[in-house]
């Protein structure tokens, strides 16, 4: 019994691992276009992968349906970007011409997170 | 999709078939609800489902121009604050409801120490008081529970999945003790459904205390907004329409009256009045406004009536854009913060591997009874780490800190900026527009011959130019009433002067190496010129078909304030050097006069920046004010570039930090607010770190040995929803920031 407690700790840290950073990594994730609608609702960004175009300006449509506070702002905080999101309401974000690279927009507190892959 | 309300300006609709025509197109829209065109304000008011787009399509297909109208920020403002006050009642009646069930069961443990299921009564009971938790956990928890979910299929973990794994853990551990109690040892069959409804009612409730808390770390933007009415009275068919501030179009023609603010941007073409513009440029005394002046939002006319034409509207004022980037600059990072921001990537999943670590060795090493131990401090674990702590460390002080410098005049770009000014060790001044008033005048006039007639030649040679000192010299000659004559051959001669002919007569006009070059002796000026530098006045050489002729001194008046605000910049650390194209002497006379550390003179414009890149070198964190308009490079090149330019376009899209009062008190204000900022970020950080680093070894039983018992997941629910706050309130310890004493 104590062996298989312990068992079953381990590899519940395994699974932690696993599934918070391995498996992560993997380009799997669902991505979508700019077009599509950012939803901000549960603590994550849905869709959470933003597919764009390198050297054009962008503009990212999100509807926040989470009233509570740390949905307020989206930032972009390597572009110096940031918006406050209306509740219930269509934001349109403007972003200016990127170079190609991987981008994260988060909420204030860093809890909502999703990624901008520039292409 | 929710049902929304839009509103769309219409172009080209004038009569009331328009309106049906408009009207019709829009119902027969999918996904309209309701439209109602407003013929006086030429708008259209769409409710429902249908995308802006096809709505501007459906009207345009119709004969008609539309276009979204812009949501005032007022407006988003308003309802974020009607859905700030519905979530806060919300999570209020949540924590109730949860505390309700928790704190009786609380009571109950703590007066008889039953909580424990040895026999079926006891199953039956418990049985139904955790139903009864399972609902205040649905209900009053039940959004971090999806949150949670949510993140985990995203393979993201946030608070929400620190809670729900709290609090399920405790409730589904204590129904197996009530379903199946003889699969655990005696002493480990006990329930935690108090501890599950008490954390959920305690989290509830410091949210709501943090959307209190929060809600006042926007009061500055709150009251830039306030400088903007709502509404504006526009003529149209000759006749005066309030209509929201949202739909004025370019081109409009409004009336403002008197006690009323400016609502956009606009150039006056009739009536005359008194403008007060303090709340933009910090200027004191009301500017009269007539006819060709510009007109700022946000401005208040004061006693006559002013027809102007809009020429800026929505995001395009000045007002918006001061609005705007303070509220960018509010989002924007610290470089402080990226520690904070690295650990708080991984911070969920590594405290839930804690959590289990602890769990395993209180079964492995701890005493009896060992699976509630392990329970307990997998609980507290979970629950007492408070990501919100370190996520709110830094934006919540940058947030309190930027407005206030708004309040104060001092616009800050981003964080970067507000950091990089609490650091810096050396500031280089410009001196002409900041350290004086920016508007020379002539002072002395001395001459070998006829002076009248010495300076209508040159005030006639300095019509061409464009150089502040012209305008002065030509000044003075129009207050002297003098009719200046036509020149030739002009020529401007960069840092040197100028040249031309008038008259028939060949003038020279500018400094000594001008006359060295030219090869004109003005060895009997020198000791004139001397005396006139002495006194901080530029003097100025003349020569007339290449004889020296005479000289004009010129100064420009020193600010008022300049000398009190050197003094508090020096009491503040910082070593003070200016920059100036003038003369040695009068550089330095002007020096002595505000207690300058050092200065640079007879410089070039692109001098400028190399200075500053050389005190860069030598290790210094260089911060340079200018007026913004020929200082650019410098500015940029330098660590902060404050712009004193009384909110100039130019000088809110270029500088670190911009200053909306012409005084270098400004500055001295912005560095202040940066230190005290940076301090509170500091203070945030560490609670934080501290928080989280002592609360989650407490919560894995660490002091055990010492105390006997472990940490209640009460109390650690309690600690976590308490920290969150803590920091949000330290912030707004900032808004009680006031820059120093001014003193002479």
């Amino acid at each position: 019994m104590s062996l298989l407690i312990n068992l079953l700790g381990l590899a519940l840290i395994a699974g932690i691992v696993w599934w918070f950073w391995l498996a992560k990594r993997r380009p799997s994730v669902e991505a979508a276009e700019p077009a599509a609608l950012i939803l901000v609702k549960d603590g994550v960004y849905e869709p959470e992968r933003i597919h764009i175009a390198a050297g054009a300006e962008t503009k990212l449509h999100f509807l926040r349906e989470d009233p509570s506070p740390c949905a307020e702002y989206v930032v972009f905080a390597d572009l110096d970007v940031s918006a406050q999101l209306a509740v219930g309401r269509e934001t349109l974000v403007h972003l200016p011409p990127l170079a190609a690279g991987e981008y994260e927009f988060t909420c204030q507190m860093r809890m909502y997170r999703g990624r901008l892959v520039v292409e | 999709m929710a049902q929304s309300k839009q509103t769309f300006t219409l172009s080209g609709a004038s009569c009331a078939s328009c309106v049906n025509k408009i009207e019709r197109a829009l119902q027969r829209l999918p996904g309209v609800a309701e439209a109602r065109v407003n013929l006086a304000e030429k708008t259209v008011a769409v409710r429902g489902t249908a995308a802006a787009d096809a709505c501007v399509q459906a009207i345009e297909n119709a004969g008609y121009g539309a276009a979204l109208a812009r949501v005032g920020e007022r407006e988003l403002r308003e309802q974020q604050r009607q859905v700030d006050r519905a979530h806060y009642r919300e999570l209020l009646w949540r924590a109730g409801l949860a505390l309700a069930l928790g704190g009786p069961l609380m009571a109950w443990g703590l007066l008889t120490g039953e909580m424990s299921v040895h026999n079926p009564a006891q199953q039956l009971a418990w049985g139904a008081v955790g139903l009864l938790t399972l609902a205040v956990l649905i209900y009053c928890g039940g959004h971090f529970f999806t949150g949670a979910w949510k993140a985990f299929r995203h393979h993201n973990a946030n608070m929400d999945t620190l809670i729900a794994l709290g609090t399920g853990t405790a409730w589904a551990f204590s129904m197996l003790v009530v379903l199946a109690p003889q699969l655990l040892p005696a002493l480990a069959r006990h329930v935690y459904f108090e501890a599950s409804a008490m954390i959920i009612g305690l989290i509830n409730l410091g949210q709501a205390l943090e959307i209190r808390a929060r809600g006042r770390t926007s009061a500055a933007v709150e009251k830039l907004l306030q400088l903007q009415d709502a509404t504006a009275r526009v003529l149209r068919d000759g006749e005066e329409v309030d209509v929201p501030v949202e739909q004025v179009q370019l081109g409009d023609r409004l009336r403002v009256r008197p006690g009323e603010k400016v609502p956009v941007d606009g150039t006056v073409i009739e009536g005359s009045s008194l403008v007060d513009e303090s709340m933009l440029t910090g200027e004191p005394l009301p500017v009269q406004k007539s006819e060709g002046d510009f007109l700022s939002s946000g401005t208040l006319n004061r006693n006559g009536t002013l027809l102007f034409t809009a020429e800026k509207v929505g995001a395009e004022t000045r007002l918006a854009q001061i609005i705007e980037m303070v509220k960018s600059a509010q989002n924007s990072r610290v470089p402080i913060a990226r520690l904070a921001d690295t650990i708080s990537a991984v911070f969920v999943p590594v405290v839930m591997i804690v959590a289990v670590l602890a769990a395993l060795a209180w079964f492995n090493w701890g005493p009896e009874p060992k699976v509630a131990h392990m329970l307990v401090v997998a609980t507290a674990v979970l629950i007492i780490a408070c990501p919100c702590a370190l996520g709110l460390a830094t934006p919540m002080s940058v947030m309190v800190g930027v407005g206030k410098g708004a309040e104060h005049g001092v616009l800050v770009r981003n964080g970067k900026a507000l950091q990089q000014a609490s650091k810096l060790t050396t500031l280089v001044v410009d001196k002409t527009g900041t350290l004086t008033e920016g508007r020379p005048r002539v002072t002395d006039l001395q001459a070998d011959g006829d002076e009248q007639e010495l300076l209508r030649l040159l005030a006639s040679l300095e019509q061409a130019s464009e150089h502040p000192l012209a305008e002065a010299i030509v000044a003075e000659a129009r207050e002297r009433g003098m009719r200046l004559g036509k020149v030739q051959d002009f020529e401007a001669i960069t840092a040197h002067g100028v040249a031309g002919t008038v008259d028939g007569r060949a003038l020279l006009f500018g400094n000594r190496k001008l006359m060295q070059r030219e090869n004109v002796d003005v060895a009997q000026w020198r000791e004139a010129a001397g005396a006139l530098a002495a006194k901080g006045r530029t003097a100025i050489y003349a020569a007339i078909d290449g004889e020296a002729a005479g000289i004009i001194a010129v100064a420009d008046p020193l600010r008022e304030d300049a000398k009190s605000a050197i003094k508090r910049l020096k009491r503040l650390g910082l070593e003070i050097q200016m920059l100036t194209g003038d003369n040695r002497a009068t550089a330095e006379a002007v020096a002595a006069q505000l207690g300058i550390d050092a200065v640079h003179a007879e410089l070039l414009p692109e001098d400028k920046e190399s200075i500053v890149a050389e005190l860069q070198a030598k290790g210094g964190h260089v911060g340079m004010a200018g007026d913004g308009i020929n200082d650019a490079p410098a500015l940029a090149r330098a660590q902060v570039g404050f712009a004193i330019g009384a909110g100039t376009d130019v000088a809110i899209e270029t500088a670190d930090v911009t200053l909306m009062r012409s005084s270098l008190h400004g500055v001295a204000d912005a560095i202040e607010l940066s230190r005290a900022t940076l301090r509170n970020i500091k203070q945030n950080l560490f609670g934080a770190f501290v928080y989280n680093t002592l609360g989650i070894p407490i919560a894995a039983g660490l002091l055990y040995p010492l105390t006997g018992s472990l940490l209640s997941p009460v109390i650690a629910g309690a600690a976590m929803a308490l920290s969150s706050v803590t920091v949000v309130s330290n912030a707004n310890r900032l808004r009680l920031f006031k820059p120093s004493e001014v003193s002479a």
